[in-house]
């Protein structure tokens, strides 16, 4: 079981949940930009969430299976198609030995994920699979895919769906999906502009009244030097009362970055583990996927919430990701 | 916004605010200050000792600890997950005892200094109207504080430069650092443990890998440990290097 990669996309890349537990070395967590489509995907094929997946970005690659594969794809819409034909999203799909899976047109969305069953196999790095691209390290040799290498999967049931199974290998077809699927893309709403609530900071109260209104009412752009350690924002440039001499201090993932330039900087998975910039604030971790399916010059609006409702959300949505594992356990017995 | 949470006890009160909603900011004092980082350090090790559940990160910097953590694991009591973990480092900062810091780890780093190893070093002396071996001997003869390591993985932030060897960044930074190379900027010094770009007076390098991502712990140097930089020969440079790999 294997499948190499025939043409390259923009940024293909191996993705976990993140490497955990060495911030305080300098080494950032890392993971999946997307981790609600990440942990999907790893979910319709019976894989564990922190299985290690493909980030393909806006111009995914191509690539050949070796053999008949179970794969999900979820996130971004990218076109994919094997054999001219579409391949849906949100959704286990059976591809056959030999195919080539394309992609083509990006139509929403910026990442989609690809998990194959039995997870991308390669070494894990402390403790994670994901690719630290900076220092060079984890992933697949510690670099983005390019053209010829050779993915392998690990081992994988081979039992899951066992009547898409059959209906597959008795038709004519190159791949087979259901015709039910997750309906979580409205978590990652495509609706422009975005609207992605933060919890205001220790130096919100230090902006002008003017920066915290332009703040709260413009639209902001994404700027095109915005990659996966950070959203560059363009829009009305904010100042605080007077300049704040700060030292170095730990930073999260979501963080709302004020420096001197007075452009925002929405921190993301590659980001720094400490920063000295003024912090107005952390974007709730909900709408941390929606943020990484933000393209540059997409729009984006800022509203406050309260911590409190933020983690309740961020609960609720455990919650239902405990739910769909057993209701796909039981569709995968089927 | 949330009032900070503060407790007062025998040791300095503990601030506690949000950062986000799956981290948070311990607050020990402000600005670069031995005493203060000592409390970081002090902190961080109580809650590396105590193994809170659902804590992932703890990254100590020059005044705060963040605190990284998964907040299902502190949801279904009282408050939100915040308050309750909130609640759980004042109680535990609250009953930390004055003397419960293990003494901080000594490292010596090998450094040669000047030439094709430390091409700054005669710009820095002459910035700083002393002699090349001036220069050396201020910088080797102090003991550095780690305060904290952030930047860039295993980048070490040392606390303790001799006042009259701080010099400023260079106009234009250089593309490419060699890994292991000794700089100064401003009253900062420190090592490089990959190549990056960076603008700091390079004065000298060590053949010893302060990163290593495949071992078991990645990183030479910690937060909290004490430095001192030993000066060495090209000689022993390259034999140090050979032994290494």
């Amino acid at each position: 079981m294997s499948f190499r990669i025939e043409s390259f996309g923009l940024l293909t890349t191996v993705q976990d949940l993140g490497r955990r537990g060495y911030q305080h070395l300098g080494v950032g967590p890392g993971g999946a930009m997307d981790e609600v489509s990440h942990r999907l995907a790893n979910l319709l094929v019976g894989n564990p969430a922190e299985a290690a997946t493909l980030e393909l970005t806006l111009s995914g690659p191509t690539l050949q299976f070796k053999t008949e594969t179970l794969i999900a794809l979820c996130g971004a819409d990218l076109s994919p198609t094997i054999a001219g034909q579409p391949v849906p999203l949100w959704r286990p799909v059976l591809v056959g030995t030999g195919t080539q899976l394309r992609f083509g047109r990006p139509v929403e969305g910026v990442r989609c994920y690809l998990a194959v069953e039995g997870g991308v196999q390669v070494p894990g790095v402390m403790g994670s699979t994901s690719t630290h691209l900076s220092a060079g390290f984890g992933g697949f040799q510690g670099r983005p895919l390019k053209v010829g290498d050779r993915v392998e999967p690990g081992p994988g049931s081979g039992e899951r769906y066992p009547s898409l199974r059959r209906r597959f290998r008795q038709g004519q077809s190159l791949f087979l999906a259901p015709d039910w699927f997750v309906p979580w893309s409205r978590d990652l709403d495509f609706i422009r502009p975005s609207v992605l609530r933060f919890l205001p900071g220790p130096q919100w109260p230090l902006l002008t009244s003017a920066s915290r209104q332009s703040l709260l009412e413009s639209a902001f752009q994404v700027a095109p030097n915005s990659d996966r350690m950070g959203l560059r924002m363009q829009g009305p440039k904010l100042s605080l009362e007077r300049p704040l001499e700060m030292v170095s201090s730990g930073v999260a993932t979501g963080t709302l970055q004020l420096p001197p330039d007075g452009s925002l900087i929405l921190l993301m998975a590659d980001r720094q583990t400490t920063g000295g910039y003024p912090r107005l604030g952390e974007v709730a971790s909900v709408d941390l996927p929606r943020a990484a399916q933000l393209r540059p010059g997409e729009t984006l609006r800022l509203a406050p919430m309260a911590l409190p409702e933020a983690q309740a959300l961020l609960l609720d949505r455990e919650v239902r990701f405990r739910e769909l594992e057993g209701v796909l356990t039981e569709l995968q017995s089927r | 916004m949330p009032t900070p949470s503060t407790v007062s006890s025998r040791n300095p009160p503990l601030q506690v605010e949000a950062l986000g909603d799956r981290a948070l900011l311990a607050i020990l004092g402000q600005g670069i200050d031995p005493g203060v980082n000592d409390r970081v350090h002090k902190l961080a090790a109580l809650l590396r000792k105590v193994n809170l559940p659902g804590v992932l990160d703890l990254v100590p910097a020059y005044a705060t600890l963040a605190v990284h953590y998964d907040p299902v694991a502190w949801s279904g009591g009282e408050g939100s997950p915040h308050e309750a973990l909130t609640r759980e480092l004042l109680r535990l900062w609250k009953g930390a005892g004055k003397a419960s810091t293990p003494p901080p780890r000594q490292v010596e780093i090998p450094v040669c200094f000047g030439g094709a190893f430390g091409p700054d070093l005669a710009e820095v002396a002459s910035l700083c109207a002393l002699s090349e071996e001036e220069v050396i001997a201020r910088h080797t003869a102090a003991t550095y504080r780690i305060y904290m390591i952030g930047f860039s993985p295993g980048f070490a932030y040392l606390g303790g430069l001799d006042a009259t060897i701080a010099a400023p960044r260079r106009a234009t930074p250089r593309t490419r650092v060699p890994a292991g190379s000794v700089g100064i900027a401003g009253m900062q010094t420190g090592i490089y443990p990959v190549a990056t770009p960076g603008g700091w007076q390079i004065i000298g390098q060590t053949p010893m890998r302060l990163f290593l991502p495949e071992r078991e712990h990645p990183c030479l140097l910690g937060p909290g440990d004490r430095l001192r930089f030993v000066p060495v020969d090209a000689e022993a440079f390259r034999a140090y290097a050979e032994k290494g790999r």
